[in-house]
């Protein structure tokens, strides 16, 4: 058995040189494919980040009565911290609402001289929610809506007046991640049946040479060994490839990118997992290579 | 040593390859299959190396009933047998000297072996000096002689030959002839078939003349007779 192991390996690296123009043939696809893989895990990164930073800038805001006492303002803002779809609660007083009004609109003279006159804080102390899901806010709103004994204090929920907004928001991500998901399966697919075909090519153009090994007296393995290790280096080289090809055009899209979503750094995220990366790039590349050469060389096995 | 029984090969109803073929062949013979193309003799090596399977009857090779190995048992089969086919059929790939070597490697011998091997029958063949060229660097003669040397090295106990030297010149088809006559005194059954009138004539051996998948004569030391 090691033998024969390591005859086929050595077949393998032997057909993998020898074969010279169908070999560089089916790297040449398999690094096409191989960088729509790591294109479309790009995107879908970018994607996701995207709708991150969206969804990071959706809020509701919960207005209390000018007349809460602070005892209940600071039990309503735990009450509705130890809600399971609350992510975070900002407890904002009437006093710190004002100097964020204030640091908001210093360089407006005319406001700023509007509040300079006042004698009294005209704002209200509120509480201001992040959900751990977007889908989550219309929940938090009814809670603080239907509970009697929160709801008594509070002014107004800025949910209400902000909900179309937030449930369009809500479909559009909800749409964008479906639409990437698909585009990423169909795109996979494509590429995939691309490589098939042509290792399928590939291995038509030897069938004579697959029927020479079996005449002599050639086992399956023997025969289709060689092929398979042929296609895992070919998926090898590729996958590396690929990911060289990857380096240069990441730095040159990073600072498009970055202008759009600049909480996102491309090639931050790309150095940052570039073993991981380089290593879906190798095991997809090398499973393409290996299961489209055994498979396709099964028809020629049977004589 | 190898028997055909009743044997028939039927491919559609207006196409008949062998109508109830039965011979037998002993071991160390040199047989010669005469016939015009289309006679039978291809369909006959094709059954007797279970490329193909009789529609009718039974085909022996020593223990062995042909008709009834697994196909995934078909390759250690071979490996009794060596095959040399008009078109040479040489691994484009691999230099004369691994062609040689993979009928070893495919019957898992060592490295070592393999190595004292190959050169001693290359040598035989003459073709020392080309052991590293690739099939392209090579007339068809020596195609052939390489092609001898792969069916020979592993000591099989036959070596059928399918108009070996159809593709070859008068000089290349005689050293071709003479090796096989070279290895059958050696003591491996040969089986050659053919439909060059000279070499079955100059042979002298026995001869199954073949006509239409039925065989028309079988003489011990037969001649070519057109029909």
């Amino acid at each position: 058995m090691p033998t024969v192991f390591s005859r086929i390996i050595r077949f393998g690296f032997q057909n993998f040189w020898r074969y010279g123009f169908s070999s560089l043939a089916t790297i040449a696809v398999l690094v096409i494919a191989l960088s729509l893989f790591l294109t479309l895990i790009l995107f879908r990164v970018t994607a996701n980040q995207t709708i991150a930073s969206i969804e990071d800038k959706i809020d509701i805001s919960v207005y209390f009565k000018s007349a809460t006492p602070d005892g209940d303002m600071a039990t309503i803002t735990e009450a509705v911290r130890t809600l399971p779809e609350v992510e975070s609660v900002d407890f904002i007083s009437k006093d710190r609402a004002l100097e964020i009004f204030r640091d908001r609109h210093q360089n407006d003279p005319t406001i700023t001289q509007a509040i300079n006159e006042l004698t009294t804080n005209p704002l209200l102390a509120h509480l201001n929610i992040k959900a751990t899901d977007p889908d989550e806010y219309a929940a938090i709103a009814e809670y603080v809506n239907s509970n009697e004994n929160i709801s008594q204090y509070v002014e107004s929920i800025s949910y209400f007046d902000n909900k179309l907004v937030i449930e369009r928001l809500n479909s559009i991500t909800s749409s964008v991640n479906r639409g990437v998901l698909v585009l990423t399966i169909v795109l996979t697919i494509v590429g995939a049946l691309v490589v098939f075909n042509t290792i399928w090519l590939a291995i038509f153009a030897n069938r004579e040479e697959i029927m020479i090994m079996r005449l002599v007296g050639a086992s399956n393995a023997l025969v289709r060994g060689p092929y398979v290790v042929h296609g895992i280096l070919a998926g090898i080289v590729a996958a590396a490839a690929s990911f060289i090809i990857a380096i240069p055009v990441v730095h040159i899209i990073h600072p498009y990118l970055n202008s759009l979503i600049p909480t996102f750094s491309l090639t931050g995220y790309f150095y940052r997992n570039a073993i991981f990366l380089l290593a879906y790039q190798m095991l997809f590349g090398v499973a393409l290579g290996s299961v489209a050469s055994f498979l396709a060389i099964r028809k020629y096995l049977k004589y | 040593m190898i028997a055909f029984q009743n044997v028939s090969k039927i491919y559609s109803t207006t196409s008949t390859a062998l109508e109830d073929v039965s011979f037998e062949i002993a071991p160390g013979e040199f047989l010669s299959l005469a016939g015009r193309s289309g006679a039978g003799k291809s369909t006959i090596i094709k059954l007797l190396i279970g490329e193909e399977r009789p529609t009718h009857g039974r085909v022996f090779f020593g223990q062995y009933e042909v008709n009834k190995i697994k196909t995934r048992d078909l390759p250690e089969f071979r490996r009794h047998i060596g095959i040399v086919f008009q078109d040479f059929r040489l691994l484009v790939t691999k230099t004369a000297a691994e062609n040689v070597a993979f009928a070893l490697e495919v019957a898992g011998r060592p490295d070592e072996e393999i190595d004292d091997l190959v050169p001693q029958v290359l040598d035989l063949v003459g073709l020392a000096d080309k052991a590293n060229h690739f099939p392209h660097q090579l007339s068809g003669g020596e195609q052939q002689r390489v092609a001898i040397a792969r069916a020979m090295v592993h000591k099989p106990e036959v070596i059928i030959a399918d108009e070996p030297t159809g593709n070859l010149d008068p000089f290349h088809t005689w050293e071709i002839v003479n090796l096989l006559l070279k290895i059958n005194e050696l003591g491996t059954t040969v089986i050659l078939a053919t439909h060059d009138k000279e070499i079955i004539n100059t042979l002298s051996r026995r001869v199954i003349t073949m006509d239409r998948g039925r065989i028309v004569r079988d003489e011990a030391r037969g001649s070519y007779i057109l029909l």
